[in-house]
C-alpha cells in the first residue's frame, strides 16, 4: 500500500507539480546516476527540492532512491511522520547526538550498504531563499568511507522563490537545475569539501539569475 | 468528436503545413547525409520542434473549441511564467504574482462564456488596478514603479494579447455566415510563423541596410520589406480558404501581420537585450524559449483581431 502510494505521489503528482506548474531547464542530464549507490548532493532553498530531484530520476530507480533528513523535524507528529517515511521514503538522521556515542550517520550507511541512491542537501536546513549557506561535512566522510560511491552535485535556482521557508502559497516559475561532474574517490575531508564547494560553485555560475530582494 | 463545420478547409492548410514540413526534414536529412562534416544539429532540433509544434496545435484546433480554449490558455501561462522567470521580481510581490496567473483562468474563461465585455475589460481595468492595489497593500515602495510596471506589461503582453487568439474561436457568424473558429486562428498564426520565416530568409539573401541595429543588429530593411510582401501575397492567397476577407482587406491584413510581426519580434529582442539573455528559455529544443517562439503573435493577435471585430463581426 504504501509503495503504491509513493509510486502514485512520484509518478503523477510530484511529476505534474514539477514539470507542469513549474517547469524545469535541465543542464547536463547525462550526469544523472544510471543505478546506485549514489549521492545526490544538492543546495537546499524549498520543500520543493526533494520533489524536483527525485523527478529527475526514472521511476524504475524510485525504490532505491531516498532523501536524507532531519528526524526531529519530519518525524514530530505521526501524520507527517507517515508521509515522510511511506511517501517521501526519507531515510531519518538526528541533527545532534542524544548520546555521546551516537554513531549519527548510521542509517546512512546501512542504506548506502544497500546499494541506494541517497539525497543529500548538505546545508542542514532550507535557511534563506536562494543563498547558498556553508556545508556540513557529513557528506565528506561518507566519501571517505564509500570511496567508489559517486557524489553529484546538483545546483538548482527557482525553487526559493517558488516555494520559500514560511509561506504556503506556490507561486510557478521556471526551474533551473544544473547537474555537475560526479565526484569520485576523494578521501581527505578538506580536499573533498573544497571540491565540492568549487562545483557548486561552477554550476551556480553557469546560469543567468534574475535579481529577487 | 472532431470539429468538422468549417474546419474541412483548416485540414487542408494543415495537411500542406505538414507537407511543407516533411519537406524540409527531407532536405535536413540529405544536408546531413550529404555533408556529414558540418554540425546540423541545430537545425535538426530546430525542425523536430515544429513537427511537436504544429502537432499539438493542429490537435487542439481541430478537437474541440474548448479544447482550443484551454490550449490557448495554457500557452499564455507557460509565457507569464516564462516572463516572470526572467525578469527581475521582489521578494514581497510573491503575492501579486500569484494574482497575476489567476488572472488567467479567468480571462479565459470569459472567452468560453463569450462574454466579449469582460474579456476586453478584465487585464487593462481590473486586473491592471488591482494589481496596483494589492501591491500598495504590501507597502514596498523601493523600486514599486519598476515592479508594477514589468509585471502589468508582461499581463498584458502574455495574457491579454494572447487571449486575442482564443476569441478568434467564439466570434459570433459573420456578415455572410462565414463561421469564425478555427480558421481565423489558424490564418494569423500561419502568416505569423511563416513572416517571420520570409523575413530571415529575404535578409539573409538580400540583407544590407539594419533596420534596428541597437536593438536587433540583424534585422534589414530588405529583409522586412521582402517578408512583409510576402505575407501580403500569402494573405491574400490563403483568405477564401480560412476567412471571409476581401482580395483588398486580405492584402491590408499581410500588411498588417507582416509588420505587426517584426514589431512584436523586435519588443522581445529589447527585452532580451534589457535582461542580458540570448533565449528566453530552453523550453523548445532549437528555437529557445516560448517567448522566441510567439513574440511576434503578441502583436498579431490584437491587431488581426480588432480588424476583423471590427470591419466583419
Amino acid at each position: 500500500m504504501g509503495r503504491l502510494i509513493r509510486f502514485i505521489f512520484f509518478g503523477v503528482i510530484a511529476r505534474f507539480i514539477a514539470l507542469i506548474v513549474l517547469g524545469l531547464n535541465v543542464r547536463h542530464r547525462e550526469r544523472l546516476p544510471k543505478a546506485g549507490p549514489c549521492i545526490v548532493v544538492a543546495n537546499h532553498n524549498s520543500h520543493l527540492d526533494t520533489i524536483t530531484l527525485m523527478t529527475l530520476l526514472p521511476l524504475r530507480l524510485l525504490a532505491q532512491v531516498h532523501p536524507v533528513a532531519a528526524a526531529d523535524y519530519f518525524l514530530r507528529n505521526r501524520l507527517l511522520a507517515w508521509f515522510a517515511l511511506k511517501v517521501i521514503g526519507i531515510v531519518p538522521i538526528n541533527r545532534e547526538r542524544t548520546r555521546p556515542d551516537e554513531d549519527l550517520l548510521a542509517p546512512v550507511r546501512a542504506s548506502l550498504a544497500r546499494g541506494d541512491i541517497l539525497i543529500f542537501f548538505p546545508e542542514g536546513s532550507r535557511g534563506e531563499p536562494e543563498k547558498l549557506t556553508d556545508f556540513k561535512s557529513g557528506v565528506a566522510r561518507l566519501a571517505a568511507e564509500f570511496p567508489g560511491v559517486a557524489v553529484v552535485p546538483i545546483f538548482m535556482h527557482g525553487l526559493g522563490k517558488a516555494l520559500p521557508k514560511g509561506e504556503a502559497i506556490l507561486v510557478p516559475f521556471f526551474i533551473d537545475v544544473f547537474v555537475g561532474e560526479p565526484i569520485l574517490d576523494i578521501t581527505e575531508r578538506e580536499a573533498f569539501m573544497n571540491t565540492l564547494r568549487a562545483r557548486m560553485d561552477g554550476l551556480a555560475a553557469e546560469g543567468h539569475f534574475p535579481a529577487w530582494q | 468528436m472532431i470539429h468538422f463545420d468549417a474546419s474541412a478547409p483548416v485540414l487542408w492548410v494543415f495537411g500542406g503545413l505538414l507537407l511543407l514540413l516533411a519537406v524540409a526534414s527531407a532536405i535536413t536529412l540529405l544536408l546531413r547525409r550529404s555533408r556529414p562534416t558540418q554540425d546540423y544539429s541545430e537545425l535538426t532540433q530546430r525542425v523536430n520542434s515544429w513537427w511537436i509544434m504544429i502537432g499539438i496545435f493542429a490537435f487542439a484546433l481541430v478537437t474541440s473549441v474548448n479544447v482550443a480554449i484551454g490550449f490557448f490558455a495554457f500557452l499564455s501561462f507557460l509565457a507569464l511564467k516564462e516572463y516572470l522567470s526572467l525578469i527581475p521580481t521582489r521578494r514581497a510581490d510573491r503575492r501579486v504574482l500569484f494574482w497575476c496567473y489567476l488572472a488567467i483562468p479567468l480571462q479565459f474563461w470569459w472567452v468560453h462564456e463569450r462574454w466579449y465585455h469582460m474579456f476586453i475589460v478584465w487585464v487593462p481595468v481590473w486586473m491592471f488596478l488591482a494589481t496596483s492595489v494589492r501591491m500598495v497593500m504590501i507597502g514596498e515602495t523601493k523600486d514599486f514603479l519598476r515592479a508594477v510596471g514589468t509585471l502589468q506589461w508582461g499581463m498584458l503582453t502574455m495574457v491579454f494579447s494572447v487571449s486575442h487568439l482564443a476569441y478568434l474561436l467564439v466570434l459570433p457568424e459573420s456578415k455572410g455566415s462565414f463561421g469564425a473558429g478555427p480558421g481565423l486562428v489558424l490564418y494569423v498564426v500561419m502568416l505569423t510563423q511563416l513572416n517571420d520565416v520570409a523575413q530571415y530568409v529575404w535578409g539573409k539573401t538580400f540583407g544590407k541596410h539594419k533596420v534596428v541595429p541597437l536593438v536587433s543588429p540583424k534585422k534589414t530593411v530588405e529583409g522586412l520589406i521582402g517578408g512583409i510582401l510576402t505575407t501580403a501575397a500569402l494573405a491574400v492567397f490563403a483568405a477564401p480558404w480560412l476567412t471571409p476577407l476581401t482580395r483588398v482587406d486580405a492584402f491590408a491584413v499581410g500588411l498588417i501581420i507582416g509588420l505587426g510581426g517584426f514589431l512584436g519580434d523586435i519588443t522581445i529582442s529589447a527585452v532580451k537585450r534589457d535582461l542580458g539573455v540570448k533565449d528566453t528559455g530552453a523550453l523548445i529544443p532549437g528555437h529557445g524559449g516560448i517567448l522566441d517562439r510567439i513574440d511576434s503573435l503578441t502583436f498579431t493577435a490584437p491587431l488581426f483581431f480588432h480588424f476583423m471585430k471590427y470591419f466583419y463581426y
